[in-house]
């Protein structure tokens, strides 16, 4: 199957360092945040001050504004997770819970810089949680996963169905079904650089990003191509180059816990965009990492 | 019965009644408090039992059996209940510490014993019956209260209407009179009908009765009202009976704030348990002693320990604490959520698989919820397999509370493309995995006078019938009959049978089920096809856990799971021509 189109590119050297950069900012931004959490504070008041700080840092526009989930709101259990509205899901605007001791969160935050876009998960808690260091342990193994599986050239589809088997096989809901069209992952085009210090948000969107995502939609439907990766047969084809924003998303019980971070498909290849983060380092951190895979 | 006393100890002005049996010799001395309207010969039969190995001592408390009767109500303070308890234990065994055995008022009495300085060092152990410490039992109401919680406001109003006696018995002059009009006469035979027990009528009966009311008007109120912080470091074992009528489960949540080498068990017993079950208290009471003289903790022990930490994490009720379950095939699907269900209702789970690595999976979840769990590599149809997972659970849990026999294999097409092999498959799992199952954990249950559960998971198949599901709809309602004849013959020992029917839900079985006479790849398309009409469906595991934890909480007969299964259900029972009607169809995927 060769059907990538001008639109599905893999980037350039050039390209790549412009999202790196961005992608660390962000997560620089939420292990700021993060580090400021406090128990008492609400959801909406961590999603302003991430707000806050990535405008500070230059940030000019948005795939989403940031959110963040405290509590069994970050395993979207119950009602809230239920078909979603049709891939538009409420759950996922802040709110007022506020975060206790012991209680798990995750920040998520979607910004844009010249051009370039994130799109990040992050999660914590203030204190501990056995069942949230569990399941960050755990995401380690969907990360390899589905970085193997994309090498390997395997329908979309196909991935996110292994994706499923192994949260089937550990015992975790995949909530990242309860996102929009039960996406594990999304494209991230590249925007303009116009030099503007803002742009049109429309409901915590990015119209810029969404407009590009809703074009993907359109254009790349007649060759059987989704930007949207799910395990539907929508994304029943190889990996299309380009990048992309995987967001495995573990549920188990009430503690959810997610990482996001851009996959890089070439024509022949794909990699994670950048190994230097939080996540990753946490891993290494917990000797989970093994050394010869980390240099492969 | 005619216990004498082997010597009188004097507490202030006040004599006491101290019995014996056994002698010092070496072994730990072990001391009994009884409680309100007792005396010591409550304890007769635990006594002998414990004397086996130790050196047993009893005494009336004050006002109580032989002991002397003060003057005034204040006499009965809880001061002067630990200077009794120290007297006989300076008396009796002054250079060795003892270990407390006390129930009810005694246990309330004793928890002032040990939690103050005045016996510090002369106590080494200390179990408790149905006995909260005032102090404690007013910080649990005060919490609960202050709590704002519903829930929380409930458990102190049903405890209130629990203690209803304790305000009848503040009442002037009521109680002691109501004893004197004959009470004392009708108590063994009300005994009976509160907690099915009739220990031997005891001759205070009448004094114990009219002068224990005072332990209540001089200690209730000053309590109550003004409590004092209550902590220990003394190894503390609880006996909770699940039936008593005095006392809900709930007062004990909060003890490990207080104790921290704290160990919980619970029991299938009513109030008066040293007089219903003294073989379980001997046992249990040893077993603990043991283990504080220096003896390895036993499996069953450690398992009754809490942590004060893991006490709460992940748990949304205590409902099942303490209690075990053994669940089959719950390296997934039902098995799995049934397994993590009961964990974080408080009960510990064996979890068996003939996937070993999936029930380790399952055994880390459950932990993860703060639940103990094991996991154990079984082919439930294998007789040889079951009985050396059974004869395990016996030597280290006596038995099993809950058996979920929920391990099962799918077939389906036509009777005649199902081969002998395919039938014997069938029937080796999904039916002789029941039959081992509950012969084996039910004799351990009956054994250790368990009024356990036992959960067969059946299938709405086992009502419908179908033209291709002939092994499996077969399989499963022998299953349904067989749970029928096992609950009558086992409804006298107190043994709840449960029958699980589930409707079409999304477990392993649809990915795995066996499609006889089709090739492999037209097998693989059925699978996959009713993979996903069953995901459509949506009747997901937990709902199917859900109804096995009613099922054992509610002790209900036969559970049908979703709308399918209910509405089958109806419909083989009033319209079977209907039924067998609807078999013809072609409802295969």
């Amino acid at each position: 199957m060769t059907m990538t189109t001008t639109r599905h590119a893999a980037p350039s050297q050039q390209d790549l360092d412009g999202f790196r950069a961005i992608q660390r900012l962000a997560y620089r931004c939420a292990e700021t945040i993060g580090a400021e959490l406090a128990p008492g504070m609400t959801e909406r008041q961590a999603a302003a001050r991430m707000k806050t700080w990535l405008l500070d840092h230059g940030v000019d526009d948005w795939f989403h504004q940031p959110f963040a989930w405290f509590g069994d709101r970050t395993a979207f259990r119950g009602a809230v997770g239920f078909k979603q509205l049709g891939g538009f899901n409420p759950a996922f605007y802040p709110g007022l819970r506020r975060l206790e001791e012991g209680m798990p969160y995750i920040l998520d935050c979607a910004p844009s810089m010249n051009g370039y876009t994130a799109d990040i998960g992050y999660c914590g808690v203030i204190g501990e949680n056995r069942v949230l260091d569990r399941l960050m342990d755990d995401l380690l193994e969907y990360r390899e996963l589905i970085v193997s599986l994309v090498r390997q050239r395997k329908h979309l589809s196909e991935v996110s169905q292994a994706v499923d088997r192994l949260c089937q096989r550990h015992g975790y809901d995949p909530r990242h079904k309860a996102y929009p069209f039960e996406v594990l992952a999304h494209r991230v085009e590249k925007l303009a650089d116009d030099g503007a210090k803002s742009h049109l948000s429309l409901f915590n969107f990015g119209a810029r990003n969404i407009r590009e995502l809703v074009k993907d939609v359109l254009a790349s439907r007649k060759d059987g191509l989704s930007p949207l990766w799910s395990s539907h047969a929508t994304s029943d084809h190889p990996p299309t180059p380009g990048l992309w924003a995987v967001e495995p998303h573990l549920g188990f019980r009430d503690v959810g816990a997610k990482w996001e971070e851009l996959l890089v498909v070439t024509e022949d290849d794909a990699f994670w965009l950048d190994d230097d983060v939080p996540h990753v380092r946490r891993w290494q951190a917990r000797g989970l990492l093994n050394p010869v895979k980390q240099a492969a | 019965m005619a216990l004498e006393p082997v010597r009188v100890v004097a507490s202030g002005e006040v004599e006491l009644a101290v019995y014996e049996w056994g002698t010092p010799g070496g072994k730990p001395t072990v001391v009994l408090v009884h409680g309100y309207p007792d005396a010591a010969s409550i304890w007769s039969t635990v006594a002998e039992g414990l004397a086996e190995r130790h050196h047993v001592i009893a005494y009336d408390v004050r006002g109580a059996g032989r002991s002397s009767v003060p003057d005034h109500t204040q006499a009965y303070d809880l001061d002067h209940l630990v200077a009794d308890l120290a007297a006989v234990v300076d008396a009796m065994s002054p250079a060795q510490p003892v270990h407390l055995i006390c129930h009810d008022w005694g246990s309330i009495q004793s928890w002032e014993a040990v939690t103050t300085e005045r016996m510090a060092g002369q106590i080494a152990s200390y179990t408790t019956i149905s006995g909260p410490s005032l102090d404690h039992a007013a910080y649990w109401i005060l919490q609960r209260l202050k709590s704002g919680s519903p829930d929380q406001m409930a458990q102190v109003a049903r405890q209130i209407a629990h203690s209803w006696y304790v305000g009848m018995l503040h009442l002037p002059a009521v109680a002691p009179t109501l004893w004197k009009a004959g009470l004392d006469k009708l108590w063994p035979g009300l005994l009976e009908k509160l907690d099915g027990v009739r220990p031997e009528a005891s001759d205070s009966q009448r004094k114990d009765g009219a002068n224990g009311v005072n332990l209540y008007r001089a200690n209730f109120a000053k309590r109550l009202l003004k409590p004092g912080e209550r902590r220990t470091d003394i190894p503390v074992q609880l006996i909770v009976p699940r039936k008593d009528k005095f006392m809900v489960a709930e007062i004990w949540d909060d003890l490990p704030q207080w104790v921290p080498n704290l160990w919980r068990r619970e029991a299938d017993a009513g109030h008066w348990i040293q007089a219903s079950h003294p073989q379980l208290v001997i046992d249990w009471a040893s077993e603990f002693i043991d283990h504080v003289e220096g003896a390895e903790e036993t499996p069953a022990l450690a398992r009754a320990r809490l942590h004060a930490r893991e006490a709460r994490s992940g748990r949304i009720s205590d409902r099942q604490r303490g209690r075990l379950v053994v669940v089959t095939g719950a390296g997934s699907g039902f098995g799995r959520e049934t397994a993590l269900l009961f964990a974080e209702h408080g009960a510990d789970v064996i979890c068996v698989d003939l996937n070993l690595e999936a029930a380790e999976r399952t055994v880390e979840l459950v932990r993860l919820l703060g639940a103990q769990a094991w996991a154990r590599k079984v082919d439930v149809g294998n007789v040889e397999q079951m009985e050396v997972l059974a004869d395990w659970v016996e030597a280290d849990f006596g038995a099993p509370d809950i058996v979920v026999n929920n391990a099962g294999i799918g077939v389906a097409g036509s009777f005649f493309d199902t081969s002998d092999a395919d039938w014997e498959k069938v029937l080796r799992v999904n039916l002789w995995g029941v039959i081992h199952g509950s012969k084996l954990f039910g004799r351990q249950m009956i054994k250790a006078g368990r009024r356990g559960h036992i959960v067969n998971v059946s299938s709405m198949g086992g009502f419908t019938p179908s033209k291709f599901m002939s092994a499996y709809n077969t399989s499963k309602a022998a299953v349904m009959m067989l749970s029928d004849c096992l609950r009558a013959e086992l409804a006298d020992k107190g043994i709840h049978v449960a029958t699980i029917c589930p409707g079409l839900s999304i477990t392993n079985i649809t990915q795995s089920t066996r499609f006889v006479g089709l090739d492999a790849q037209a097998e693989a398309e059925k699978q996959a096809r009713a993979t996903k009409l069953y995901q459509r469906r949506n009747l997901t595991p937990d709902k199917i856990a859900n109804a096995i934890l009613d099922a054992v909480e509610n002790r209900r007969d036969e559970v049908p799971v979703g709308a399918e299964a209910q509405g089958a259900r109806m419909i083989s029972r009033l319209f079977p021509k209907l039924s067998r009607g609807l078999a013809r169809l072609d409802l295969l995927p």
